[in-house]
């Protein structure tokens, strides 16, 4: 291939503090082409990305456009070289309409609103886009946020596209459309990047894929001539099979039983719609969905920090024993003697206090209890104990207890938290996107801790985004779908596709037939 | 153009932890470039700066007298910025010291005018009822907007902010209708002695009070359930909740304590200083308090010398003010420029600034590298020749 | 008709206090739409009002130490000009004053709302300062001659102000109360209806947003604040040359700054809303002089607005509208790698 590259990358590494984000990585990318850029969680194709739409720039290494070394320094930058990104965090304006969220960042002097309406038609129609121009973003849809991006980048004349993690919140229906106006483009001679770690968008989709592992840049090969267990092979480093121990735990006993679970968010909109499932101690129940089916609130329902609008909730320690924990506050459910453990996905924000140190957090747990509950003091002495073990046990990788978690990698502070989560010796323990961001040996030390869980008898319950670790991991996977159960399966013989479909709203026939018997208790 | 240019070559990057003597170093640094920026207001009336901070020294410290002027200025100052060191703690922008402190002192005096006539009290039965009445009334002042920033999360610092006039207005309505001493005078009459703090060592018994406010908030803040509810709020509310914390209750308990605080300061002041109860008994206290506390990082300790510090300025600069015709207002501009200076600050202590590698640019890093070296040199030599000594 | 007489005289008695509460809170409006939180305008007004007055007072000493009298023995020193500077010192001090705010927040990403404080405590001071400076130059009075105190607070329109009814609420104002409704109006449209106002706007709601799509937010955050932050200051000034009668006195400027702050949010970050807000706001002020109720003591009676503006607090923060919300990002920082 003699062609000249649309954008060249050539020895490129970027550094955060003292994690190596990309590490000499090389990489092109070509006009009428779609490039799958291929890596797990946290191997830096975002970064990496970011460097080309002007976000972050490269401590070392050069960028080519059309065989021309540039510095892209801004996202403006970017815009003038024909590059334009769609992160996966929508930069949308919720209180502009979608004209005004397309237009913004073009040109100065008066504000034409209805020639921008009209030159917004004129890219939907050639796309086959379809959106009102004045509708409001907060009255918008998650994929018609994504069609406004997309149109965001056309607008602004981008010949490069970068998508990053599209499909991670679309339907399969969203998926095939996008995946629709994605060609059409690559028809029109645009160069198409989309960042993914889901193999059967690789294959379906593109025509090159690079590879990235743990910052370091492995290969591009053609679509054509590879094959997922290939793909799957540079991408991981060693053969998929992920190997978690799975060990069975004999004599699992129901622990807690969810029953015709509703709740609304603070918006009034229905997050939960009778969701009933039992958890065992002794058992990963596992949780799959696309994000935001519901996940977050199922979990904070039964940790007692979201109202529940009606169903119940049943602790049972043992068989004659049923307690109730709908409508009990997290104090009400510890003073009641349950050990309720919860790692919750925004770890800084919820789950810890970034500006203390690993005493301070392990107190969060335990600030109420000291040898007299009455006392108005602070006991300090058994948390700065826990934060050594911890600190000692888990290999957090920081000078001492006292060193602020804010300033922690992300792998750390998942282990402060899982940690301390587990030294309350729960019996139910809830983990949401426990290892997300976090490097393959950190997931590991997280899933081991959650099996020897398992095997306390614990009922662990595991939000998860990664399928085959769902696979791997769990003992039966439950699977949400806009906010309803759409199937219970056994994680030992149900496969990926099962799942995929039960993800999805075309999988909830299902229900009634194959899967009931694998969710029946 | 030229801006993104410049972007590029210095690049910002969040620190992690810094030494803790190059922090002090910072912001002792800062304290200077901020005292030596105060100089150029004094410059300005055509004196010596020099001479105008001898001035200040000489007008607040030289004289026993002049010292216990300074504290008195000094104990509502600390005082206050204790009060509010829980609510900022909380990121909770209490900025009505003022009104807390004023409707304390209107409680209180209300039973030195009523009851201390009577006589029908002993003296320190008196003032601990003028005391307790104060820190109720000051509470309840502060627990209003609290209240509704719990509930409804309304803008707590414009709302305590409005209470503050609306307090003064108070006074003002009583200093001219009921509790005028003689008709037309609009001014209440002097406290009767059995209502009025005793002098200790020469300024009246209100520095005790508040020394004991101050043992008692560094233990609250450092060592207690509430004081540790407090922090883990000011740093995410979600995580309060997540804690099993009642995040509208410590909101609400945490500014009852705070308005409670201010509320024995209004005491303080009207009956260890005045001696009776005016308009501008706060007299800007809980303003320039927010600067003690900040300035002290929210440190109980610290803030005994930010407080003195303060007081100093301001009992200087009216020496200032008489002897060089320097108008007093200039230990406010100096004030400011101490919270600019040390709020700049902390960006330095937080993030780092990373020069680019550049063909141009090349240069600056070998140059600060250079000089890198040549600091650490320095440094090392240092050490080794304290060592020695 | 005596009623609407009242009503009339309260209208135009509100309006020079009306007048420094809606430039006051237009520049505040305009620098929060742009994400900051100047809590300091109450100092940038006292420091706008202590340099107007200082400005337009140099100017009449130096036409008087010129020696120019006209023939009449009218002085020469012309009321429009010593307007145009007082307007031009007071901008130029309150923007600078804001700069200073805009750095230590913007690039150096202190926290707003004590920096905000600690501009009031600055600018108070150089308030003071600068007042007691010129009073103490002066040998103890500081205060423009009646010529020129006339020329700040005269009606424009002269006759026009005597048409019955509309004359007095239309036409009967000093040129600020004009000059503010434009600038008002003004802000409006450059908001609303020009692309940098969009760009202003998405800065003020998320400036990663704004960032990504090419908007230099320092640029916008930086010329927002100073901008605002002048405009408030013309407000500090007008108070000072008309409602203070043109005099320096320790009583400053009695919370109208603090007062600005909170019309904001009463207007919803609208500068129209700010134009018949601040009309509203200016006759509860004044209204203990208007409109006497003999059942309520004065001093009561003048804590009215601040009582009112607690119940605005309570009410808008109730409310429960997407539109009405103040911008997404006000009160935060920006750091774009932050991670």
């Amino acid at each position: 291939m003699t062609e000249t590259p649309a954008i060249e990358l050539k020895g490129i590494t970027k550094r955060f503090g003292s994690v190596t984000a990309n590490d000499n990585v090389n990489l092109q990318i070509f006009k009428g082409k779609i490039l799958s850029l291929l890596g797990e969680n946290g191997s830096g194709k975002t970064t990496l990305m970011n460097m080309i739409s002007g976000i972050y720039q490269p401590d070392e290494g050069t960028i080519s456009i059309n065989g021309k070394q540039v510095s892209i320094l801004s996202p403006k930058d970017a815009y003038r070289y024909g590059i334009g990104m769609i992160h996966q965090h929508y930069k949308l304006i919720d209180v502009f309409t979608a004209a005004e969220n397309i237009t913004l960042g073009h040109g100065s002097g008066r504000l034409d609103i209805e020639e921008t309406n009209r030159k917004v038609k004129e890219i939907c129609d050639k796309y086959g886009f379809k959106i009102d121009p004045r509708k409001k973003v907060y009255d918008m849809s998650v994929s018609e946020k994504q069609t406004i991006e997309i149109i965001k980048v056309l607008y602004k004349g981008a010949e490069t596209l970068i998508l990053d993690e599209p499909t991670a919140v679309l339907t399969p229906q969203e998926t095939e459309r996008l995946f629709d106006i994605l060609r059409n483009m690559r028809n029109d001679n645009k160069a198409i990047v989309i960042i993914t770690h889901k193999l059967s968008e690789v294959m379906e989709l593109s025509d090159n894929v690079a590879i990235l592992r743990k910052g370091k840049y492995i290969a591009t090969v053609e679509t054509s001539k590879t094959s997922p267990k290939e793909l799957t092979d540079m991408m991981v480093g060693y053969s998929v099979s992920l190997n978690i121990n799975r060990p069975k735990y004999i004599g699992a006993k129901p622990k807690l039983s969810v029953r015709f679970l509703s709740c609304r968010d603070a918006e009034g909109v229905k997050k939960l719609n009778k969701v009933s499932f039992t958890a065992m101690g002794g058992e990963i129940l596992g949780i799959a969905g696309i994000a935001g089916s519901g996940q977050k609130e199922l979990l904070e329902c039964i940790s007692g920090l979201h109202p529940v609008d009606s169903g119940e909730i049943v602790f049972t320690p043992d068989e004659n024993t049923r307690i109730d924990l709908v409508g009990k506050s997290p104090t009400e459910i510890r003073k009641a003697g349950i050990g309720m453990a919860f790692v919750p996905e925004d770890r800084l924000g919820m789950g810890l206090v970034g500006s203390m140190d690993m005493t301070g957090n392990m107190m969060l747990r335990s600030w109420k209890d000291s040898k007299n509950r009455k006392s108005p003091f602070i006991d300090k002495k058994t948390p700065e104990k826990l934060a050594k073990e911890i600190w000692e046990k888990l290999g957090v990788v920081a000078p001492s207890t006292s060193f602020l978690v804010r300033k922690m990698s992300g792998g750390n502070i998942q282990k402060v938290l899982v940690g301390r989560e587990i030294a309350q010796k729960p019996s139910v323990l809830l983990t949401a996107y426990a290892v997300r961001g976090l490097d393959i040996n950190t997931s590991y030390t997280i899933y081991n801790l959650f099996t020897e869980e398992k095997m306390n008898g614990t009922a662990v319950i595991y939000v998860g985004e990664d399928l085959d670790v769902l696979l791997e991991l769990c003992d039966r996977i439950l699977v949400l779908c806009a906010g309803q159960v759409s199937g219970i399966v056994d994680a030992r013989t149900a496969t990926k596709d099962q799942i995929g479909l039960l993800m999805t709203k075309s999988g909830r026939e299902l229900k009634s037939e194959s899967i009931a018997p694998a969710g029946g208790r | 153009m030229a801006n993104e240019t410049r972007q590029s070559l210095i690049r910002l990057a969040r620190r992690e932890q810094m030494k803790s003597e190059y922090v002090w170093g910072i912001r002792i640094g800062s304290i200077i470039f901020a005292l030596l920026l105060g100089c150029i207001p004094i410059m300005t009336t055509g004196n010596n700066p020099f001479s105008g901070f001898a001035t200040i020294i000489n007008g607040s410290l030289s004289k026993p007298i002049y010292f216990r002027q300074t504290i008195k200025i000094a104990v509502p100052l600390l005082g206050c910025a204790l009060a509010i060191a829980p609510c900022f703690k909380m990121r909770f922008w209490n900025i009505g010291g003022e009104g807390q402190i004023t409707i304390g002192a209107i409680a209180a005096s209300f039973f030195a005018l009523k009851i201390a006539p009577e006589g029908s009290l002993p003296h320190w039965g008196l003032l601990l009822l003028m005391m307790l009445s104060a820190a109720i009334a000051g509470g309840i002042w502060a627990l209003i907007p609290a209240y509704f920033k719990a509930k409804h999360n309304t803008n707590e610092t414009l709302f305590t902010l409005m209470m503050n006039y609306i307090a003064i207005g108070i006074v003002a309505y009583l200093q001219g209708g009921p509790w005028e001493g003689r008709k037309g005078s609009q001014i209440i009459p002097m406290f009767k002695s059995s209502a009025r703090l005793p002098d200790v060592f020469g300024v009246h018994a209100g520095w005790i009070i508040v020394l004991l406010i101050t043992a008692t908030m560094h233990i609250y803040m450092k060592y207690t359930k509430q004081g540790y509810e407090i922090a883990v709020i000011g740093d995410s509310e979600n995580t309060a909740k997540y804690a099993g914390m009642n995040v509208e209750r410590i909101i609400m308990r945490t500014m009852f304590i705070s308005g409670a605080i201010c509320g024995i300061i209004g005491f303080i002041i009207a009956s260890g200083a005045n001696h009776t109860l005016y308009k501008g008994v706060a007299n800007g206290v809980g303003f320039t308090s927010i600067t003690v506390a900040w300035l002290s990082q929210l440190n109980a300790f610290v803030m005994i010398l930010i407080s003195f510090v303060l007081a100093i300025l301001s009992k200087g600069s009216q020496t200032l003010q008489t002897r060089l015709s320097v108008p007093a207002s200039v230990s406010e501009i100096v004030t400011g420029i101490l919270l600019f200076c040390m709020l700049g600050c902390e960006f330095f202590i937080n993030y780092k600034l990373i020069i680019r590698e550049n063909p141009i640019t090349g240069f600056c890093e070998k140059t600060v590298s250079k000089a890198k070296k040549i600091c650490s040199k320095l440094i090392s030599r240092n050490k080794s020749n304290a060592k020695e000594a | 008709m005596n009623i609407l007489n009242t009503l009339i005289t309260l209208a135009v008695a509100a309006i020079p206090f009306a007048t420094a509460l809606m430039l006051g809170t237009t520049g505040e409006i305009l620098c929060e739409k742009s994400g900051n939180l100047n809590l300091g305008v109450e100092g940038i007004m006292y420091i706008g009002g202590a340099f107007g007055l200082a400005g337009a007072f140099a100017y009449e000493k130096a036409i008087s130490a010129a020696g120019h009298i006209a023939a009449s023995g009218e002085p020469a020193s012309s009321g429009f000009i010593a307007i145009v500077i007082a307007i031009i010192c007071a901008f130029a001090s309150g923007a600078i004053a804001s700069l200073i705010y805009s750095f230590i927040t913007i690039t150096l990403r202190a926290n707003q709302n004590v920096t905000g404080l600690a501009l009031t405590i600055f600018g108070t001071g150089i308030g003071q300062f600068t007042g007691e400076y010129m009073r103490v130059k002066q040998g103890g009075f500081v205060s423009l001659s009646n010529h020129l105190k006339h020329a700040f607070s005269t009606n424009i329109f002269g006759p026009l102000a005597k048409i019955p009814v509309i004359g007095p609420i239309l036409f009967g104002h000093n040129v600020f109360f004009y000059l503010a409704v434009i600038i008002a109006i003004t802000i409006y449209l450059f908001l609303m209806k020009t692309r940098k106002g969009l760009h202003l706007r998405a800065v003020g709601e998320s400036p990663a947003t704004a960032d990504s799509a090419g908007i230099n937010v320092t640029r916008y955050k930086y010329a927002a604040t100073t901008i605002g932050g002048g405009i408030s200051a013309i407000g500090g000034m007008v108070y000072i040359m008309t409602t203070a009668g043109a005099t320096w006195n320790h009583e400053g400027l009695s919370g109208v700054g603090w007062l600005s702050v909170a019309l904001v949010i009463f207007c919803i970050w609208n500068p129209l809303k700010a134009i018949w807000g601040s009309a509203l706001f200016g006759a509860l002020m004044i209204m203990y002089l208007r409109i006497v109720v003999s059942s309520v003591p004065t001093e009561i009676y003048k804590i009215l607005p601040y009582v009112v503006t607690t119940i605005v607090l309570v009410a808008s923060s109730m409310r429960n509208n997407k539109e009405k919300q103040p911008p997404k990002s006000l009160g935060r920082n920006y750091f774009r790698e932050e991670r």
